[in-house]
């Protein structure tokens, strides 16, 4: 029989382990969502995330070793990005008809969430390239990097100031809303795709297909006006 | 399946060189997003066959931020350096941010009349 360090030495160079340990966290994550009748405080990306970083804690894998596995699923953001045409294609009609409340929440709620986070962290003594990297939080990771380096900030730690943010948003966003007594499918979804991307509107697809189509347009609509908005709120409020 | 994944693919193609040719604000993906739209708007009949594979990927979105999201282990020092402000910057900004944007919306649909969407699950 081979020696098991000489498998594991084999495996953890390759793509196959880590490949397969991120998506049976996923899974893991998926089943504690279900058994929770599907909480939100339950959120299978982060579960899984845990999962994933006591596992790399433990065998001693660094991030770049992880990634070489993980990269393919990481790949698949950019083909899911783009499915969701479809679900904006089959609401295009009541997107139509919600125009302007559209409109006013997208101004609305990018507005706030740009200029608060950057009047809060500065309240805390965060400055610099970290209140930089957190001025695009609200916005979809690649193009919250592009505004994030523009600015001054870091990519990576832009990153994970965008992915705390989505995680964040999609926990809080039904009971939130609930206390607030909204119940326009319309309203719930686009406002947390305009807070929280990508996380929020995977997390409003969970809940109803009307609110994951306007969290996509939300999304969407965000990643133009961050871009417009950031550089201006980091000069008046950083 | 594999279709329809090659048309996303060349979508999303199509958009990465748009965004760089162009040098517009938007990432290649958000801008396969509008073509796939146009496509369908263009080409209705292709709707139902590109159906199955979309919901399968618009169905599991959550998988495809994990990879990105245990990044986050590697910046745990200077998270925990400003832990409590960027918590609470965080925390706070995206309460506001959806509170505001959900509100903004309503407001002015009732302002507008135009009739909620309330059916459905939870």
């Amino acid at each position: 029989m081979t020696d098991p360090v000489l498998i594991w030495s084999y495996l953890s160079q390759g793509p196959l382990l880590w490949l397969t340990a991120t998506l049976a966290a996923y899974l893991l994550g998926d089943a504690a969502f279900r058994a929770s009748r599907r909480q939100s405080w339950a959120n299978p990306v982060l579960i899984a995330i845990i999962l994933l970083a006591l596992l790399l804690g433990v065998t001693g894998t660094d991030y770049a070793t992880y990634f070489e596995g993980a990269q393919f699923v990481h790949f698949m953001l950019g083909p899911a990005t783009v499915a969701l045409g479809l679900p904006l294609y089959d609401n295009l009609r009541r997107v139509r008809s919600a125009f302007w409340p559209m409109l006013a929440a997208l101004l609305a709620g990018s507005s706030v969430g740009v200029i608060s986070v950057l009047m809060i962290a500065k309240a805390f003594g965060i400055q610099g390239a970290v209140l930089a990297s957190l001025a695009p939080k609200s916005t979809t990771a690649p193009v919250a990097i592009g505004i994030a380096e523009r600015m001054g900030g870091q990519p990576t730690l832009t990153a994970a100031l965008v992915l705390l943010t989505g995680i964040f948003g999609a926990i809080v966003v039904t009971p939130l809303l609930n206390a607030l007594r909204i119940r326009d499918w319309r309203a719930r979804g686009f406002a947390i795709g305009v807070a929280a991307h990508g996380i929020g509107t995977a997390r409003a697809f969970q809940v109803n297909q009307t609110a994951g189509a306007f969290s996509g347009i939300g999304m969407g609509l965000n990643a133009v006006l961050t871009a417009i908005i950031a550089p201006l709120a980091l000069t008046f409020f950083g | 399946m594999i279709a329809t994944l090659a048309l996303i693919l060349t979508l999303q193609l199509a958009g990465e060189i748009a965004a760089r040719a162009l040098s517009l604000p938007l990432p290649g993906p958000v801008v396969g997003l509008i073509l796939l739209v146009l496509t369908c708007l263009i080409r209705p009949s292709l709707v139902d066959r590109i159906r199955p594979a979309t919901q399968g990927l618009l169905q599991h979105l959550s998988l495809f931020f994990v990879p990105a999201g245990v990044g986050i282990v590697a910046h745990l020092p200077l998270l925990g350096q400003h832990g409590v402000g960027l918590a609470v910057a965080i925390a706070g900004s995206t309460l506001l941010a959806i509170a505001v944007g959900a509100l903004a919306f309503t407001w002015v649909a009732r302002l507008l009349n135009t009739p909620a969407d309330e059916g459905g699950d939870d």
